[in-house]
């Protein structure tokens, strides 16, 4: 369906990340948001602040993420779409609701603008060490989504992409920005509300009384009611039955947490997405996300002028990664070069998935700023030498 | 209603209990606090080990539900069944 | 023959989860009595109602209630709640759970709340202890009082949990034992009349945990204890209100005030910055029921 009008600002604009952020969120109907300020992401809730009281929205700035993690998750059983933004430290702090929203398939949207951690560490600078936190950070066995934007342009698009993705598969999203995407400022187009394609939520037709809140359909995901629908849920972040209902034994974990994992790894290969360039005959092939693809743009234009075969693969979905597509080049390709701010996270899995058909090279990185173009180039070019 | 007819007798209101016997954990609450003391624990127990609570003085009650208040384990309650002015 | 049927909170409660967790003796389930009765006697209305609960003994209840239930993650009930509410005002939310969830784990969440006058009725079943993780120390254990985690006896200030609400603002404020039912009925009844952060605090027993390892006797004797210490004063002086170990239990309803909700509060600023073209955000019932 077209997003609603009233959140949708079509027009050209000159905006940094986090506040094509905001737009994006309003753009896919989210009407809801909690948070707590912290830098380098505050400028998405501020913005929010502005504009969700002239549309009939509410933002509520908590007492703390704890707080904002779960707020936003009441606001969706409430029927609202919802949002909350954080940073590293936040994120942590958000980790156990994180959880609750896997387990409960509430459909929300988590916003970490990256910087260099761990603990306070860099506060406005730049980092990508959230990567596997996003997947793993909360405890027990789950999947989620998890989303990369590398311009100002894609904070807004990908924002919308995060609202569609947590209605369609019921789970939180987390949109992985950066402190550069965040503060860099680019133009954001934002095309018409017709333009726009928003995922509604799955709303149940059936009555009070035939509905089971988590009996799954087709595509392993359940509708959804609301509170104050008739329909008495009963939500728990315990190990439930069909109903909802609390169910204490192995056989409930079994049914329960392989559905909610198996609806995004059984559907990866829907839910993914890179974007490719001169992929075809590539010798050496960088992955990339966020900021760094941008620099290690600047790498790839180098080592081709050098005659070295390079393809890209830029991850625009994270999570679920894209095990097929990386293990089919795997055995095409000589190397994969893998730069990102961090020592080493998403590497880690395309070195699984390459499982030893091409070597992995990390070029990793701490944070605070982005890499040196040259840095990627030497070890692409180091990698087509080893390759030949 | 005037007095000077002499003394008004009592209004009687007649009550009675319903237990579910297997809810109950004989906590005794409703033993205790029974108004008109007519409840008892029962000698028999149920299928958990409990004495569940028994009408042991069926005059006595007069269904004011004060049992039904607080057990709980929501395994009994009082209802009235009749009034009459003896 | 079962009377199940002919029960009058039978329509309130899940009876297929029954029977409950809670301990031979636990007033927990007295207090949801209670809460049920005032439920029926308020003509609250039920499809919009709808009960949160953190984690432990207390914040099993929402699963047990034939309402919409939302049983969260430790001590997060209340910002769940907050969620629930802002989003659809037209909700009756109540959050229902124990000490340790809200005034521990929770307690940044119940004094921001209370600050803030979220539309809540907070429903706090105090038992002194965390007794579904074996019996550990909480933020009103009693000094003097041994737990798990306290084994030489407790020696920290206990909260005042009353004077805490009051302090924040909320705008009812009352104290009940599980052996005060029909008090704590009609002040659960009285707080569903009401708009804004309501807390409700009941003293229950533990009787395997709080009452076990203090030779305190068992369920019914706790009820006997409070029938005994309780002292009535409605209206009392909200720091007066503090609890020793068997120490008499001042009891009552403490605080009835009035002041603009969250919401309305929201409102009436948006109002004065933006005038006419501000479209206030819906209020909600200006209380849950209906003649109370």
């Amino acid at each position: 369906m077209a997003a609603d009008p009233s959140g949708v600002l079509t027009g050209q604009h000159y905006l940094d990340g986090n506040h094509a952020a905001c737009e994006g969120a309003l753009a896919a109907g989210c009407r809801f948001a909690s948070g707590y300020p912290i830098t380098p992401s505050t400028e998405v809730v501020e913005r929010i602040a502005a504009r969700l009281p002239r549309m009939g929205g509410m933002f509520i700035q908590m007492e703390d993420e704890i707080a904002a993690s779960i707020t936003l998750q009441g606001a969706v059983w409430a029927g609202k779409k919802a949002l909350t933004v954080t940073s590293g430290p936040g994120f942590s702090l958000m980790m156990e609701h994180i959880g609750l929203a896997a387990m409960t398939e509430c459909p929300c949207v988590y916003i970490d603008v990256q910087r260099g951690g761990p603990s306070t560490g860099l506060p406005t600078l730049p980092g990508q060490a959230d990567m596997m936190q996003a997947r793993w950070g909360s405890h027990g066995d789950y999947e989620i989504i998890a989303l990369c934007p590398e311009s100002p342009q894609e904070c807004f698009s990908l924002t919308v992409e995060a609202f569609n993705l947590a209605e369609q598969w019921r789970v939180p999203v987390m949109l992985m920005m950066d402190e550069c995407v965040g503060h860099m400022t680019e133009r954001v187009v934002i095309p018409p509300a017709d333009q726009i394609h928003v995922v509604d939520r799955r709303w149940t037709k059936k009555p009070p009384g035939e509905f089971k809140a988590f009996e799954p359909g087709p595509d392993m995901v359940p509708d959804m009611a609301k509170a104050g629908d008739g329909h008495h849920l009963f939500v728990t972040g315990l190990t439930h039955d069909e109903r909802g209902y609390p169910v204490m034994n192995q056989k409930a974990q079994e049914k329960l947490v392989r559905r909610i994992v198996d609806k995004i790894r059984l559907n990866a290969d829907k839910i993914s997405r890179v974007e490719e360039d001169q992929i075809d005959g590539a010798e050496v092939v960088v992955i990339s996300y966020g900021i760094t693809s941008r620099v290690a743009m600047r790498a790839v234009q180098m080592a081709r002028a050098k005659g070295i075969k390079v393809g890209t693969m830029r991850l625009i979905v994270a999570w679920p990664f894209p095990e097929n597509r990386v293990r089919e080049l795997a055995s095409k390709v000589k190397a994969f070069v893998v730069p990102e701010l961090n020592y080493g996270q998403m590497s880690l899995e395309v070195e699984r998935v390459a499982a030893g058909k091409a070597p992995t090279v990390l070029v990793p990185h701490g944070g605070g700023e982005v890499h040196d173009p040259e840095v990627i180039l030497e070890a692409i070019v180091q990698a087509a030498r080893g390759a030949r | 209603m005037s007095e000077t007819g002499g003394a008004k007798k009592p209004k009687k209101v007649q009550g009675i209990v319903h237990v579910d016997r297997e809810r109950c954990k004989g906590c005794g609450f409703c033993v205790e606090f029974c108004p008109t003391r007519a409840l008892d624990l029962d000698s028999t127990y149920n299928a958990k080990g409990y004495h569940p609570p028994v009408l042991a003085r069926p005059d006595d009650c007069n269904g004011c539900d004060l049992c039904g208040l607080y057990c709980p384990d929501f395994s009994i309650h009082g209802v009235m069944i009749k009034t009459n002015v003896a | 023959m079962s009377q199940v049927d002919t029960n009058p909170v039978k329509e309130y409660l899940r009876m297929d989860r029954m029977p409950s967790i809670w301990c031979p003796g636990c007033g927990i389930g007295t207090s949801v009595n209670c809460f049920a009765r005032a439920l029926t006697q308020a003509k609250v209305d039920l499809k919009k109602t709808t009960v949160v609960s953190g984690i432990g003994c207390s914040g099993r209840v929402s699963g047990y209630l034939e309402l919409d239930s939302f049983h969260t993650t430790h001590g997060r009930a209340i910002p769940f709640a907050t969620g629930l509410k802002l989003a659809n005002p037209e909700l009756n939310v109540v959050v229902y759970s124990g000490e340790g969830d809200l005034a521990a784990i929770g307690g940044n969440h119940l004094i921001h709340a209370a600050r803030r006058n979220i539309d809540l009725l907070v429903i706090c079943v105090n038992n002194f202890t965390y007794g579904m993780t074996g019996g550990q120390v909480s933020p009103t254990s009693p000094g003097g009082a041994t737990y798990s985690t306290a084994p030489y006896g407790q020696f920290e200030t206990p909260f005042n949990l009353p004077h805490l609400a009051d302090s924040c603002g909320a705008v009812y404020v009352a104290r009940w034992t599980t052996f005060h039912v029909r008090q704590l009925t009609k002040s659960i009844r009285e707080a569903f009349g009401k708009k804004g952060f309501r807390f409700i605090e009941v003293i229950s027993p533990c009787p395997t945990l709080y009452q076990r390892r203090n030779k305190l006797g068992d369920g019914l004797d706790a009820m006997k204890f409070y029938k005994e210490a309780s002292v009535l004063k409605n209206g009392a002086d909200t720091r007066e209100l503090d609890i020793g170990f068997q120490s008499p239990i001042i009891v009552g309803s403490f605080v009835n005030r009035d002041r603009p909700s969250f919401i309305e509060a929201m409102n009436k600023r948006f109002t004065s910055v933006f005038g006419e073209s501000y479209k206030p955000y819906p209020e909600g019932p200006s209380k849950a029921v209906q003649g109370c």
